[in-house]
């Protein structure tokens, strides 16, 4: 897919470095960090978060993954109709330590409405009691239909709701990028 | 001039949209297998933690129909709708107004009044889910219609074949006994086919339908050969009475019961349930190591919040089978 470059690969390393120290200014205990990365952008970023705050630190937080598509708000129409857009093929969900005292840092790759933000959340709570959750982004695009609020941000890059972000990262997308697509249809997450 | 077009779909007047159910197996291709195996893993992932309810069919409402007896699958189908954080309700023909000699279409109006979203229903008759399913505005699952389809234990199955055995293709599993009245049976024909399972139908003559896409033997030596040996109980309560299928349940027993000495060492063995010990099954297999018995039942509980979780959010389930219907 074509679109308008809003961040290039440099650029994209140089905003992560930056997340990746405010992490470590806002959190002295790294010890009591986990970063744990949305399906299915937020995972891999989650990943180069942890290595980057490892490399400054020393100390690598804990890393997780969590999947909300059972969580989502929009998982069905009611009156029998099929829902508005086909559901998302389900991942994994993985949290392999204890939730209880720690700081959760919700890792994604853009902030839109809000919503899944809040799903993650709840899921979170499903899996133990987080002493506090923090929300890094790599680009808030507005729009929020939640009050939601992110601890850390990439880029702020204000757009239409006919616009979309499209995040490509080297694990999924072989190529890192932050582009501007006009899409017809509204994205609805 | 006006041109006539033959096209039989656009002379249809416009209809409600089709909604989607799982009434037999023939409304799933291999994707939707894929997919359904694949949520139902998912599912499991999230009962191995402490909170183990989900909120994602919160608001919806499961009506469960049962106008046969049944534990496994009743009992799994409640406790997935109330996993996904699902309303249910169940009603039991014993004790309903069934007993008083309602049909099943008014048991089915009544019920459909409360707007459920899914009715999952087991009936002794077969055909009864597509009757619900054209008077009710709900989602239908068949949990069993007579000795036509059980879609559900087909998938459970498949989903226990390939936690235990790593996969499904290529597999060969024997089953064996009363073929002939077991909807079990004709949904794992169908359902093997799909995902590419060698099946050999083992039991007296007198039990083994010919109409069945699968291989047939008498011989019950032949289970040997299989990777897996799936027991069907004797369903007396299907037989015609005064029907003699089999000589007595002893003379079947010693013929096609399922002995330790009948098995491969190491051979897994798969039962519907519910077994009948000492008749198509010896305890000591029942009891074994190489017993799935308890796996299946483990393997319904999230296969059928799969199923919830499909016909709510997911691929066409049942349409094929529902206009099959309509124009019969």
């Amino acid at each position: 897919m074509s679109g308008k470059i809003l961040l290039d690969a440099d650029a994209l390393s140089r905003t992560l470095s930056r997340i990746a120290h405010e992490i470590i200014e806002a959190n002295p205990d790294l010890a009591e960090v986990a970063l744990v990365g949305i399906q299915t952008r937020g995972v891999p970023l989650a990943r180069r978060l942890a290595r980057l705050i490892e490399e400054r630190a020393g100390e690598a937080p804990e890393l997780g993954a969590v999947d909300i598509t059972f969580y989502r708000d929009d998982v069905t129409v009611r009156g029998g109709e099929a829902p508005l857009a086909a559901q998302p093929l389900v991942r994994a969900t993985q949290l392999d330590f204890p939730l209880d005292g720690r700081t959760v840092v919700l890792v994604d790759d853009v902030l839109y409405t809000g919503r899944t933000i809040r799903a993650a959340i709840e899921a979170l709570f499903d899996y133990g009691r987080p002493a506090r959750v923090q929300l890094a982004v790599l680009v808030d695009r507005g729009h929020r239909e939640l009050p939601i609020r992110p601890d850390y941000v990439g880029k702020n890059l204000p757009t239409s709701r006919g616009e979309r972000i499209q995040v490509q990262l080297v694990e999924v997308d072989e190529v890192d990028a932050v582009l501007l697509v006009s899409s017809p249809e509204e994205e609805s997450r | 001039m006006t041109r006539i077009r033959l096209v039989q779909d656009e002379l249809r007047p416009p209809g409600p949209p089709s909604r989607r159910h799982l009434l037999s197996i023939a409304d799933l291709d291999r994707d939707d297998v894929e997919r359904l195996l694949g949520t139902a893993q998912s599912f499991a992932a999230s009962l191995e933690r402490h909170v183990k309810k989900l909120p994602t069919l919160k608001g919806h409402l499961v009506v469960n129909l049962f106008y046969e007896s049944s534990t496994r699958t009743s009992s799994s189908f409640e406790l997935a709708a109330k996993r996904l954080s699902a309303d249910t309700l169940t009603v039991r023909a014993a004790g309903s107004s069934v007993d008083k000699g309602e049909s099943l279409k008014d048991t089915a109006l009544t019920l459909g009044a409360y707007d459920p979203d899914v009715i999952v229903i087991r009936h002794p008759h077969v055909g009864a889910p597509q009757l619900v399913a054209r008077v009710t505005a709900a989602h239908v699952v068949n949990a069993g219609d007579g000795t036509h389809q059980h879609p559900t234990q087909a998938l459970l199955d498949l989903y226990t074949l390939r936690q235990e055995l790593g996969r499904l293709e290529g597999l060969h599993v024997a089953i064996v006994g009363d073929v002939l009245h077991s909807r079990v049976a004709r949904s794992l024909v169908e359902a093997f086919r799909l995902v590419g399972i060698r099946c050999t139908l083992v039991g007296p003559p007198t039990l083994l339908p010919r109409e069945l896409p699968a291989e047939t033997t008498t011989d019950i030596d032949a289970i040997r050969d299989a990777d897996v040996v799936y027991v069907l109980r004797m369903q007396s309560e299907r037989m015609q009475p005064g029907s003699c299928y089999v000589p007595s349940l002893r003379e079947y027993s010693a013929r096609w019961g399922i002995t330790p000495e009948r098995l491969r060492p190491g051979q897994k063995v798969m039962h519907p349930g519910p077994m009948n010990r000492g008749v198509e099954i010896d305890p000591r297999v029942a009891d074994s190591a190489d017993s799935l018995v308890t796996t299946e039942v483990r393997s319904g509980l999230v296969v059928r919040m799969a199923v919830l979780y499909d016909v709510l959010t997911g691929g066409p389930v049942g349409v094929r089978a529902l206009a099959a219907a309509e124009v019969a």
